[in-house]
């Protein structure tokens, strides 16, 4: 079943097509692994998707209600929530403040929101942090921070941009742990991300885009096989 | 001079300072908010003063008892000004922002002075009169009633944004709008609800000082530059610095008048300014 249906979604920046015609769905309950060299478009197809940037033209539909031109603060109460690859923590609340604001979203009991956020701190391991302020942590575990904030407020869908990039190595095993956790926990997911070993491991789909455009949408081992995408990524060899 | 004319400076720079305290948290809340300086908030204060004036005069309700009524007309006062002309200029450059409430202050000034007339005005007979004495110390007690309920509310104001849920989004939106925008919180509504309580501050300092202090359509400026003062003291976007630097520039005010020269007492205040402005830009609470 579709939760989000994305149809000939553009929008330019003055004469740069940042988007053109972008189409694909989401389908309840999987990962779509959203692919692409440095500016091909997919942290502002977040934006629009999100309505930090409105859109020229296209239709955004999500589970059955249009969502094209909405607030930001509307589409998540609709149940969209979102990490940044460019991370925004609340950097002078604690961890637990910024879950909770989160958690405000669905419980405006205050002891209710504190368990909740506390249910889901454990959740993304970071219990014993809980009161550390956000900028005292590492970048790995404000990663873990963002995640449990869109947590809070009990996404049907998640937009995570780049959530393993700018970590060390040993922290990335942990955080793919954790979007597999979180699928598993009925969150419907779409994912950035630029280590295609980790894309092709966890997504039931992909979308590869190039230059604003959409070059390829299918099952991972088809997208592997995807001549525009390799040229993408490895370029065309001139054969003399 | 005596050990009881110092005590008395303290105790007379330490109840000013809280006055001067609420009018700054105002001036940080709203900076701290949305990074925009209300150039204006002293002509707010001046409405605030004129609205308990005219309450009384009209209605024969004392400042005492008419201080929610300006609190509300204050923070409705927040609202209008979010609405009809913040919103408008919040993306735009500094210097247009710094313009449109800078005209904003010269406006209100203006017909303040059309409708009003530049006259003193005093409030007869308060509830709030006459003086206690303490330990050889002389306290007016409408100068102390109200620095009593300008540190109340300024616990209050304090409570309100740590303690709640409203005053976590108000946090998490001056920190970043965006982040808190995808947690459902709608900005706008908190900008406007940062003036509400902004203006609100302003209503409690202004309804108080109704009792004691002269009504004229200039009293805000002085009280303003001190709240942009303790604004830059205490840190910008800090409340609890406000406090802080509020009762510091109290005492500064009070003990420099008296130790010094009471004819240089606003310049060792903006000395302040400037030592502050030089060597810790950031302000004793802030980041920035």
């Amino acid at each position: 079943m579709k939760i989000l249906s994305v149809e000939n979604l553009s929008k330019s920046f003055g004469g740069i097509h940042a988007n053109r015609d972008i189409s694909f769905d989401i389908n309840a309950g999987e990962i779509l692994g959203i692919i692409g060299p440095n500016g091909a478009g997919k942290s502002t197809l977040f934006d629009l998707i999100t309505g930090y940037t409105k859109a020229d033209s296209g239709m955004i539909v999500f589970n059955d209600n249009n969502i094209f031109g909405m607030r930001p603060d509307k589409i998540s109460n609709l149940g969209i929530g979102r990490t940044f690859q460019k991370l925004k923590p609340f950097a002078d609340l604690t961890l637990l403040e910024n879950v909770m604001i989160g958690s405000f979203a669905k419980e405006s009991n205050i002891k209710n929101a504190r368990d909740k956020a506390l249910e889901i701190i454990d959740f993304v391991d970071l219990i014993e942090k809980r009161h550390h302020f956000a900028r005292e942590l590492s970048t790995g575990q404000r990663k873990r921070l963002e995640l449990a904030r869109a947590m809070a407020i009990e996404p049907k869908l998640l937009l995570m941009d780049e959530v393993t990039g700018g970590v060390d190595q040993k922290t990335i095993p942990g955080l793919v742990e954790l979007i597999l956790k979180m699928k598993a926990a009925g969150v419907t997911i779409a994912t950035i991300e630029h280590n295609i070993n980790i894309i092709m491991e966890i997504s039931d789909d992909i979308l590869a885009l190039d230059q604003g455009q959409r070059i390829a949408y299918g099952k991972p081992a088809e997208i592997q096989k995807n001549d525009r995408v390799i040229d993408a990524y490895l370029g065309t060899v001139d054969v003399a | 001079m005596t050990f009881e004319i110092i005590l008395q400076a303290i105790v007379s720079g330490l109840l000013t300072g809280l006055i001067y305290a609420l009018i700054a948290a105002g001036l940080s809340l709203i900076f701290g908010l949305m990074n925009i300086v209300n150039f204006a908030h002293g002509e707010h204060l001046m409405v605030s003063m004129f609205s308990s004036f005219w309450l009384w005069s009209l209605l024969g309700l004392d400042p005492l008892v008419s201080i929610p009524i300006t609190i509300l007309l204050m923070a409705l006062c927040g609202v209008l000004t979010h609405y009809l002309l913040i919103r408008y200029i919040l993306k735009a450059k500094m210097l247009i922002q710094i313009c449109a409430t800078f005209g904003l202050s010269i406006f209100i000034r203006a017909l303040a002075q059309f409708l009003w007339t530049p006259d003193f005005r005093t409030v007869d007979n308060p509830l709030l009169e006459g003086r206690i004495e303490a330990a050889g110390v002389f306290i007016g007690q409408p100068q102390l009633f109200a620095s009593v309920v300008c540190l109340f509310a300024f616990v209050l104001l304090y409570l309100f944004v740590t303690k709640t849920e409203t005053g976590l989004a108000l946090q998490a939106t001056a920190q970043d709008r965006e982040a808190a925008e995808i947690l459902g919180i709608p900005s706008d509504k908190m900008f406007a609800l940062g003036w509400a309580i902004g203006l609100g501050c302003v209503g409690v300092a202004g309804g108080m000082m109704t009792n004691y202090f002269f009504i004229f359509t200039d009293v805000g400026v002085n009280f303003a530059l001190f709240a942009f003062v303790a604004v830059a003291l205490g840190g910008f976007g800090s409340i609890i610095g406000c406090l802080y630097a509020g009762i510091i520039i109290g005492l500064v005010e009070s003990l420099g008048g008296l130790l010094i020269d009471p004819s240089f007492k606003l310049l060792y205040v903006f000395a302040i300014y400037l030592l502050v402005v030089i060597y810790k830009p950031q302000g004793l609470f802030g980041r920035y």
